[in-house]
This record gives C-alpha cells, structure tokens and sequence, in this order.
C-alpha cells in the first residue's frame, strides 16, 4: 500500500528537499574503484543497495524511527558489504573483463533473507544476504567450542536455547548466470512472475529462470548476419511490473520495441514500436548519437514508460506509438555544444531517470552534480546540487540554476563554468516514500523532503 | 618575412575569437582592403567562406569521429554502442560528402598525392603494417604506432611543404600551420611513440620550418626498436599498397557501403579469435589504412578559404578543436 505525502516538486511552501545523509571518502582524489556505477533501493525501501567500479555492493539499511526525533526519517546506515564481481580475463579475446557493477536488482522478498541480482558486463549473479542476531546454545551432542562430545560422557538431556548476540549479516552467491552473453550486458530486470529475469547486452536480450543457470532463453537477437551493417545496438531493457509476458527494449537510434513473449519465442518482430519523428530543423552531425536512449523504466503503474536520451526525458503512453505524451528537457543549454561534448566523448554518457513511487514526479541527472526532478502535474521543474557545501544536516537544497544569455544573474552558472567530470548519471527514488538517492561519482547523497 | 608574418597573425587570430581574428587576419594577409568592394562580390565571398567553413568544421569532425574509432583500447573491449554511434556519424558526414562532390576531391587529392610521392608510398604501407602488426610486435611495450601521425607526417612533408609556401598567401592560416600537427593533436599522452621513419623524414627535410622540425623530432621519441622492424616489413608489402590503395576507389557513392567503412567492423567478432590481435591485444581495426591516409590527407589537401570568417553559431567549439591542433 503506497502510503506518500507528495504534494509537489518545484519548491514553494509545501514541500521542499533537504540533505539528510552522504556516504563515501571526502578527498578530491577519487579512487576509480570507488565510483558508483548503480543505485537501487529495495521493494519496501528499506534496504538501498550501491555498486562500484570494484565490483563491490555496499547495501545500507534504514534505521527504525526513533521516538526521540520524530521529525527526522530514519538514515541509513551500512547493512553489508562484499565484492561482487572480480576482474577477469578472457584468454580468448585477450581482453579484461571489467569487474564494474552495472546493474543491481532487488528479488521480492521471500523469507528472512533478501535477494537480489548483480551483474557486470558478462555475469549475473544472484546474492543472498541474510542476518544472524541469535545463537543457540546447551547443544547435546557438541560442546560450546564445537567439538563432538564423547558419547559415553553425555549423562543428561538438555533443551538447546537461543541467545541473542551481535548482528552479523552474511552474503552469499546463491547462484551464478554465466557465459550467456557475448557483448556487454546493459540490463537486468526482475519479471513480475518472480521466478524469471531478463538480461540485456548490446545485441541480444535473454530470458532467464532464477532456479537454472545453465541455460537461457534468447528472446531478442539483433545481430545482423554481416557485422558490417550493424548500425543500432540495444541500450536498455525492461519487463513490464505486471504483465509478466512483456518487456520493452530501447536501441541507439531512439526508438523503443515493445515485445510481448507469448507472441513467438524469439521476439524480433515487436508488437509496438515506438518513435518520435525528428524535427528537421534541429537535425545535426550529432542527431542520431544525442537520441540514443540510456534508459527506458516503465511506471509504477504499468501503464507509462519513460525515456532518457541525452538532452531530455520522455514520458510514453503504452498506448500511443508515435510519439510521447510528455518531453521534459534536462539540459537544453548543451545543444550548442554537442561538438566539444562530442570531443571529450561525454556525449556518450548514459543518464539514468526514475519515477517516484506515485509515477507523479521523474527526476535524472545532469551534470556540475545538478539533477533535476519534473513534476508531471503542475509541470514544475528543478534543479539541485548534490554537494559538499549543500551538506548541513536538513539543511534545504536551493534551487540551482544555469544561464544561457551573457548576463549572468548573481547565483546562477554559466554554461562554460560547469563542471562536466561531476556527471550524475545514477539516481534513485524510494517506492513510497520522499527520500531519494543520488550518486556523484564515489558519494552517496540521501536527500528527503521536509515536514513542515 | 612573409611567412612569419602570417603565423604572427595566425598566433593572434587562435587567441581571440573566431571571426574578430580571421577577419583581422584575412585582411592582413591579403594586404589590401578589402573593405571598398562591390556588394556582390563581398556577398558571395561571404557565402564561400561560410560554406567552406562549414566544410571545415565537418571535416574536422570527420577526422575526430575516426580518430575516436582508431584508438586502441589495449585492456578492455570497447563500448560497442559508442562505435555503432561514431561509425554512423562517420558514413553521414561521408554520405553527405559524397552528394556535394567533396568526397572525390579528397579522393583524387590523396591520388595525387601518392603519385607525387612515390616513395612514400612504402611508409604507408609501413604504417599500414604496423597497424597489422604480429609476430614483430610482441617485444613492443608501447601502444601500436598511432595510424594518423604515421601516415600523415610522411607525406604532409614531402608532398605539401612547397604547397604550403604557395598556399600561404591565401590558404586560411589555420590549414597550413595544422598540416604538420593535425593528427598529433588527437594523441593522447601515452601513445605518444612514432613509427621510426619520421625521424629519418625530419632529417631530410632541411628546408622545413624550425619550429616544426622541432615538433616532429619531440613526437620521434622511441623510434628506433621499431626501425629495423619497419625496413624489414618495407620490403615485403609491396604487393599490399594496391590493396591498400585500390580500395580507395569510390565508384558507385551512394548504394554500396564504403569498404574501408565495412573493415570497420568487420574485426569485431573475427577479429577476437584473430592471432594478430590475440598477440597484440589490440581491438581497434587494424585495417585502416586507406581511409586514415585518405582523412590525414584531406585534413591539408587544397581547401581554400578554409579558415575564413564564418557566421556559423558554434565556432566557438571549433576553435577549442584548432587551439588543440595547433597548440599542443
């Protein structure tokens, strides 16, 4: 049951962020492995799962609400940590492997343990975190150090009990889906049958059962027989929250299919396909690189999908293929400057985007550590800064905001004067709650809105 | 005199804004004023400078997009989707070259280049080589030899250093101070090694500019392991200059895909369980000959009026792009 108190986005006397936690070293020199290459908080909100360049994944945890600060939501604080994914080399190909989380995905939970899905670019694990805080003692058959007790010793029955002691949460890999794909994966997404999974690299999408890690089902493939004419790959997929035999994927060249797998087994011929035409006016040398979509996340409620490619974030009806419903521009101010964006090579970085729990708001990043948040009611925008300055404890996040024109109003940015390294390219938001995440390169930043 | 007044100028114009500098710069080149014209031909000058300068900036993006493709990446597989993007990026600029007739011009400007320098030719194929690189390379501790600088550096001298005095006078101060530097812009630090006989090339050329005989005696830093190696490839490959140059050959524009553009990819899975890139670790198309000594070339073939004025909105990035070129 969705239980929020969101009234709206864009500042003003209801509602407005505020810093709450950040988490990660404070040094200006930034450690590559420490980068933060995933964000995903878990079904309930609880748990918020991080993954890193070193193929580490650092879960925290939510405190209860304490009694005595009732006006403070509980933070977060570290549950586990473990190294996921090693680096590894290819003999092959004579190619590392890099060890980089790319995705993380939380199971439903099922039992005491929670379960969720890792992957870098060509393995997929399924980890299962679980937590002992009791330990029983008063065995009959071992004594207290472990050791079998000489039969002939034991003279009494005794009932073993359970004593509390220190918490101690375990990660294990439960299982390991490997050696199904040949170029890196870019997705994984939880089915809403929660006994399959599907994953997707840049040519072919495959279906998985959670129980069977030696084989999968490929659902999607677009490798052209004459790698010549290869001029779209896939850059995201998802499966549908309800509808467990649909999925969407998104390609290079802005365009999302919809497939729905009880169609045929090998979905190549999409049942919709959606595509907005482009606008000959504004058509450049960098057109196509600028439309490729980074992520595609289908809404709470199924029934929208929403898009990011470079400069903006579309919001799609399912039921209308040609064109979305809404188009929120994130950063219009870089489309003059594709060129030199082209140059450093970030025009290739991929932004991800999210839906807060009430599919009411979207919020993705930018870069200068800005992210921006869209309210798709009253049309209000924002934008934040994640950073050291903004850190108070509950201090209120002011609104940022870049000029374009020459006259540079006092507080705002000019365009030439952003910082184009601090790139917030993960960002997520808790199902049901105003608290949200957001990764600038090795920190945490927790944010959550201010009862008033 | 003349020439150093012109790179004055040049030094002035890379400083400042765009049109204010060229303008300046134009001007004092021609030592005339331009100013009492006829409206017409001021009109269709402006016109010319503006289309050649879009020209400019599309070539040069032609040359970055190849470039991005062309490094190596020696320990990870490259982003596949980046590549897809670049590759298409560079068939539009191409197609679109095609339809305006600048393709062929580049085309025979390469041709005609290569029959100017007939010796040159067994360098480009070194370098082409080298790209290919197999058993010889194991012993190298360095990135492969950068195609671009390789190729370019040969023949820009020979061919185009009494071009480049000619040209001084009305050729855009930018192409003739970029010829040399162009491709070494686009290096990055750690592929800084050269092939070996561009020290020899600077040794040859007595009557080169100092200052960018000191450029490419800097660039030749560890040369000379590869030498030996190169003279011995020299003699062998030969026979692959025709393939190298046969291919350049553009018949039919539109339809049929580039074949140097088709060698894009067509490494990418064969090339894995190829012994050359097994050996050598590398993953970029190692068959890229023509099409770098075709872009390297046309980033100094005849162009007049190419860096002229421009009323083009996003100068400013082109002249980010010519502060590298001629800066580092």
């Amino acid at each position: 049951m969705l239980k929020y108190t969101f009234k709206g986005v864009g500042g003003g006397n209801d509602f407005q962020w505020c810093f709450s936690q950040v988490k990660g070293a404070i040094d200006e020199d930034v450690a590559e492995a420490d980068i933060i290459s995933t964000v995903e908080f878990n079904y309930s909100g609880e748990l918020l799962a991080t993954g890193d360049k070193g193929g580490r994944v650092v879960i925290f945890q939510r405190e209860q609400e304490s009694k005595n600060r009732p006006h403070s939501r509980g933070e977060y604080n570290v549950y586990s940590t473990f190294q996921s994914h090693e680096p590894e080399f290819d003999y092959l190909k004579s190619l590392e492997i890099e060890e980089k989380i790319n995705k993380i995905r939380w199971l439903p939970q099922q039992n005491a343990a929670h379960s969720l899905l890792s992957t870098n670019d060509k393995t997929i694990k399924l980890w299962k975190i679980s937590q002992r805080d009791k330990r029983a003692e008063g065995y009959n058959l071992k004594d207290e150090d472990g050791r079998l007790r000489d039969p002939f010793r034991i003279t009494s029955l005794r009932v073993p009990v359970l004593l509390p002691m220190d918490r101690m949460v375990e990660a294990s890999p439960r299982r390991i889906f490997a050696n199904a794909h040949t170029y890196h994966i870019n997705s994984i997404s939880v089915n809403s049958d929660h006994e399959t999974y599907l994953s997707a690299d840049d040519l072919r999408v495959n279906l998985w059962h959670l129980e069977i890690t030696d084989r999968s089902f490929n659902i999607v493939d677009i490798k052209p027989a004459n790698m010549e004419e290869l001029t779209e790959v896939i850059t995201a997929a998802e499966c549908h929250p309800h509808q467990c035999n649909v999925f969407v994927y998104s390609s290079s060249k802005g365009t999302i299919r919809l497939c729905d797998m009880r169609a045929a087994a090998l979905c190549d011929r999409q049942s919709k396909f959606f595509e907005e035409p482009e606008d000959p006016s504004s058509r450049s040398f960098f057109s196509e690189i600028i439309s490729s979509i980074s992520d595609v996340k289908f809404s709470h409620s199924g029934r929208y999908m929403m898009t990011r490619d470079y400069l903006s974030v579309k919001v799609w009806d399912l039921n209308m293929e040609n064109r979305p419903v809404e188009t929120y521009q994130v950063h219009e101010y870089l489309r003059s400057k594709l060129c030199s964006l082209y140059e450093n090579d970030c025009i290739f970085d991929k932004f991800e985007c999210c839906w807060n729990g009430a599919d009411s708001a979207i919020m993705t990043g930018s870069y200068n550590n800005f992210f921006r948040m869209f309210d798709r009611n009253t049309r209000r925008d924002v934008t934040l800064e994640a950073s050291r300055e903004n850190s108070k404890p509950r201090a209120i996040l002011k609104a940022r905001k870049v000029s374009t024109g020459g006259k540079r109003k006092k507080d705002e940015i000019s365009v030439d004067s952003l910082d184009f390294n601090k790139k917030i390219l993960h960002t997520a938001w808790h199902p049901k709650e105003n608290v949200i995440a957001v990764a600038a390169t090795n920190n945490l930043y927790i944010f959550q809105d201010k009862i008033n | 005199m003349r020439y150093s007044y012109q790179r004055r100028t040049c030094a002035i114009a890379r400083a400042k804004m765009f049109p204010k500098g060229t303008k300046r710069k134009f001007s004092d080149s021609r030592e005339e004023p331009v100013a009492g014209g006829e409206d017409v031909n001021q009109s269709s000058l402006a016109a010319v400078r503006m289309l050649s300068s879009y020209s400019l900036q599309r070539q040069s993006l032609l040359d970055m997009s190849l470039i991005k493709l062309q490094l190596c990446h020696m320990l990870v597989e490259p982003n596949l989707c980046r590549s897809v993007l670049i590759a298409n990026t560079v068939r539009q600029i191409q197609e679109e070259m095609t339809q305006d007739g600048t393709w062929q011009i580049m085309t025979q400007a390469l041709s005609a280049a290569n029959a100017a320098a007939q010796c040159s030719a067994d360098r480009l194929v070194a370098t082409e080589v080298l790209c290919r690189q197999t058993e010889a390379a194991q012993g190298e501790q360095v990135p492969k030899p950068f195609p671009v600088v390789g190729s370019e550096g040969c023949p820009a001298e020979e061919v185009l250093e009494e071009e480049e005095e000619a040209a001084a006078a009305e050729v855009g101060m930018t192409m003739s101070t970029v010829s040399p530097q162009a491709p070494t812009s686009y290096l990055p630090g750690t592929f800084g090694m050269d092939p070996c006989w561009e020290e020899e090339e600077t040794g040859e050329d007595d009557d080169d500019d100092d200052e960018e005989e000191e450029e490419d005696s800097e660039e030749c830093g560890s040369g000379s392991e590869g030498e030996e190696r190169e003279r011995d490839s020299l003699v062998e490959d030969t026979r692959t200059a025709e393939q190298v140059f046969g291919t350049f050959e553009i018949k039919n524009p539109a339809p049929s895909p580039d074949p140097a553009l088709e060698e894009l990819f067509s490494d990418v899975d064969a090339s894995y369980y190829d012994l050359d890139t097994v050996l050598t670790g590398m993953q970029s198309v190692p068959k890229m000959g023509p099409y770098d000594l075709l872009e390297s070339l046309s980033s100094h073939g005849p162009s007049p009026l190419s860096s002229s004025t421009s009323c083009r909105s996003d100068l400013n990035e082109l002249d980010h792009i010519m502060e590298i070129i001629v800066g580092s």
